[in-house]
């Protein structure tokens, strides 16, 4: 794992003190709400329907144990008792107190963490894939450039105010992970032929309420460049983007309306202005960051594990977890072992102070002591020994961790919606809970298989609702809560936006609507292993509009 | 009728105006406007936006009933409730205190 220099630790320590000030000078009125509001959301400050909400950054989704522990602190002894991983891989608390955020700040500090651009029109934490450096599909290990990219953009002067929020992703395997056609950079980390590694560079993806899949601006970028190419798109999109409308000013709005080969253009001629000076990436910075980013010292094992095997053979839970929860590694005799947080009847996301410190201590003892965040809102243990599974999950299991529903009906992508959120317009968590529910038995689970359920509470999109093989979105109708169905989306190397499946339904209906969907996708799917979006592209809406059209009546 | 809610700015919780003109966690707490009284309602209220106790103040359409004022819309029972779904009931709360 990357690990703080002096320069880093300087750099957030002189951070903390400014927002302490900062914070000071709003408690004694110096600064008004007008004045304050872009500096608390520069330091993850969100005001909330109910309280401030503190949004801290993990970095790619890479966390130590110790940090891990910290967290679970902080959820303990200044917040209510846990804390909600979202779909930016970052972890926030829902009820701090203004005046005791900059110690939590300085408390995250101590461990190599911070909340800095995880609000405001800058560019935010970079995300990446929760597999990263472990799975047996990675061509190039994406968290160095990720780490590149987030010290390039921390603070950096030029975009500090740009016409809105800048989203980077990056994945580095042959399976996107990462979502990142639906970012405003997407990056694919490639190895050439001849051995040369670059970048692939799709621009102007997002969601929201304009939802756009990124373009390809650059098959390959070599390495070198990386900076310099996406300094030179971020200096086209500050120069251009529209700032007279909020909802026009993202990046993908600005391909839309200047055109593809415009934006393009401009961005190779900037690029061939910068490149190759003092943003050209000295090949020793990369290896010196690579080497932060080793994998650690796996000891060889037997393909086959003996003990997962008699293990699996004898409890038909531990069997199943295996089946759902477990990835293959890229070194034999070890997986990538996810954590669902999303239990029957559970908050999407939510992981209880006792819960983070028993995860911190498995990671600490079967995985090197690092665990990952992934955008599914899961955690993740990158590095495990395939004998070590059973006593993982034994462990999981006596705390509730232990829900063998990766990539099932049952793992929905949830923002927190008007149960937590000022912009929601509707609840998601309780829909969420009641799919759980629905869809708990698995046997109808593994009849369905793996399905992408995404809900938003609102049009700007948090839970990825247009990427969903089915999206829920919560509208706001006449002070009432309605949703909306989509089917047929994809955030994948198949990304697709979904397609608007009909009428709105009332709360109550929507667990219905899911599963009359579901049962549609069933009916016509040729064979289990047809994905519902490959379905979807062979019959189309009208089977889906049908069904819900008759669920409606 | 109407009620005058905003956030306390110290620790963000939802609060509203009472007869006194102080700030209060309770809804029933809340004082009834009728349409005529609002803009007097949220002057006042701009004065303790100044005094810096509370943050974005602004009127709500209540309905009486007789366990007191009732939100109309979803998200403003939301708010003045708390959430409806969360994982707060997992650990306890610590007291509320006065704006």
């Amino acid at each position: 794992m990357y690990v703080y220099d002096d320069f880093d630790r300087r750099f957030v320590a002189a951070r903390v003190e400014q927002f302490r000030d900062q914070v000071a000078r709003r408690l004694s009125g110096e600064l008004t709400e007008e004045q304050f509001r872009p500096l608390r959301l520069m330091n993850g400050v969100y005001l909330q329907l109910h309280s401030y909400m503190l949004r801290v950054a993990i970095p790619y989704g890479t966390l130590s144990s110790t940090q891990l522990r910290r967290l679970a602190r902080i959820a303990r002894t200044h917040d209510r008792g846990y804390g909600h991983f979202t779909t930016r891989q970052n972890i926030q608390f829902n009820w701090p107190s203004l005046e005791k955020i900059p110690g939590i700040l300085a408390e995250l500090a101590e461990v190599e963490m911070h909340a800095i651009q995880t609000s405001g029109n800058c560019i935010r934490s970079i995300t990446s894939d929760h597999f990263a450096g472990a799975s047996a599909d990675e061509v190039v290990d994406p968290r160095p450039y990720a780490e590149i990219l987030r010290q390039w953009s921390s603070v950096h002067p030029e975009f500090g105010f740009l016409p809105r929020k800048f989203k980077i992703a990056i994945t580095g395997a042959v399976q996107d992970r990462a979502a990142i056609r639906v970012h405003d950079v997407g990056l694919r980390v490639v190895r050439r032929d001849d051995g040369e590694i670059g970048f692939t560079v799709f621009v102007g993806g997002g969601l929201g309420r304009s939802p756009f899949l990124a373009w390809e601006l650059r098959n390959f970028l070599p390495e070198k460049d990386l900076l310099a190419y996406v300094e030179a798109i971020l200096r086209v999109y500050n120069l251009y983007g529209r700032r007279d409308n909020k909802y026009k000013a993202r990046i993908k709005i600005l391909m839309h309306e200047a055109g593809f080969e415009t934006v393009r253009d401009e961005v190779e001629a900037e690029f061939a202005r910068i490149r190759g000076r003092a943003l050209e990436l000295p090949a020793a910075d990369v290896a010196r960051i690579a080497r932060r980013f080793a994998l650690p010292a796996l000891a060889g094992r037997p393909a086959v594990s003996v003990v997962e095997a008699a293990a699996a053979a004898a409890d038909p839970a531990f069997a199943r977890f295996v089946a759902t929860n477990v990835t293959p590694h890229k070194v034999t005799g070890h997986a990538s072992l996810t954590i669902s947080l999303k239990p029957v009847g559970g908050v999407p996301g939510d992981a209880t102070a006792d819960q983070m410190d028993l995860v911190a201590d498995l990671a600490e003892r079967h995985a090197f002591g690092e665990i990952r965040v992934g955008h599914r809102q899961n955690l993740i243990l990158p590095h495990v020994a395939r004998d070590d599974l059973p006593a993982i999950h034994a462990a999981l299991a006596a705390a509730g961790l232990a829900t063998a529903n990766a990539g099932l009906a049952g793992d929905t992508i949830t923002c927190p919606g008007l149960d937590f959120c000022a912009l929601a317009n509707a609840r998601s968590i309780p829909v969420a809970k009641k799919i759980s529910h629905r869809f708990a038995d698995p046997a109808r689970a593994d009849e369905i298989g793996p399905i992408d359920i995404k809900i938003s509470g609102c049009i700007n999109a948090c839970g990825h609702h247009h990427v969903g093989a089915i999206g829920i979105l919560g509208v706001d109708r006449k002070g009432e809560e309605f949703y909306q169905i989509t089917v047929g989306g994809s955030a994948g190397d198949d990304a697709r936006l979904g397609d608007i499946a009909g009428p709105g339904f009332r709360p109550h209906r929507v667990t219905d609507a899911v599963e009359t969907v579901i049962d549609t996708w069933l009916d016509h799917r040729v064979a289990p292993s047809e994905s519902f979006v490959d379905t979807y592209r062979r019959v189309g809406l009208a089977p889906f509009r049908e069904a819900l059209a008759a669920l409606a009546r | 009728m109407q009620i005058v809610t905003a956030n306390r700015l110290v620790d963000g919780r939802v609060v509203f105006r009472t007869a006194a003109g102080h700030w209060s966690e309770t809804l029933a707490a809340a004082l009834l406007l009728d349409a005529a009284d609002v803009s007097a309602a949220l002057a006042a209220s701009a004065a303790d936006v100044a005094a810096r106790r509370i943050v974005a103040p602004y009127a709500v359409e209540v309905t009486l009933t007789s366990s007191g004022p009732v939100p109309k819309t979803v998200r403003e029972r939301i708010r003045a409730g708390g959430p409806t779904s969360g994982s707060e009931t997992l650990a306890p709360t610590r007291p509320a205190r006065a704006a």
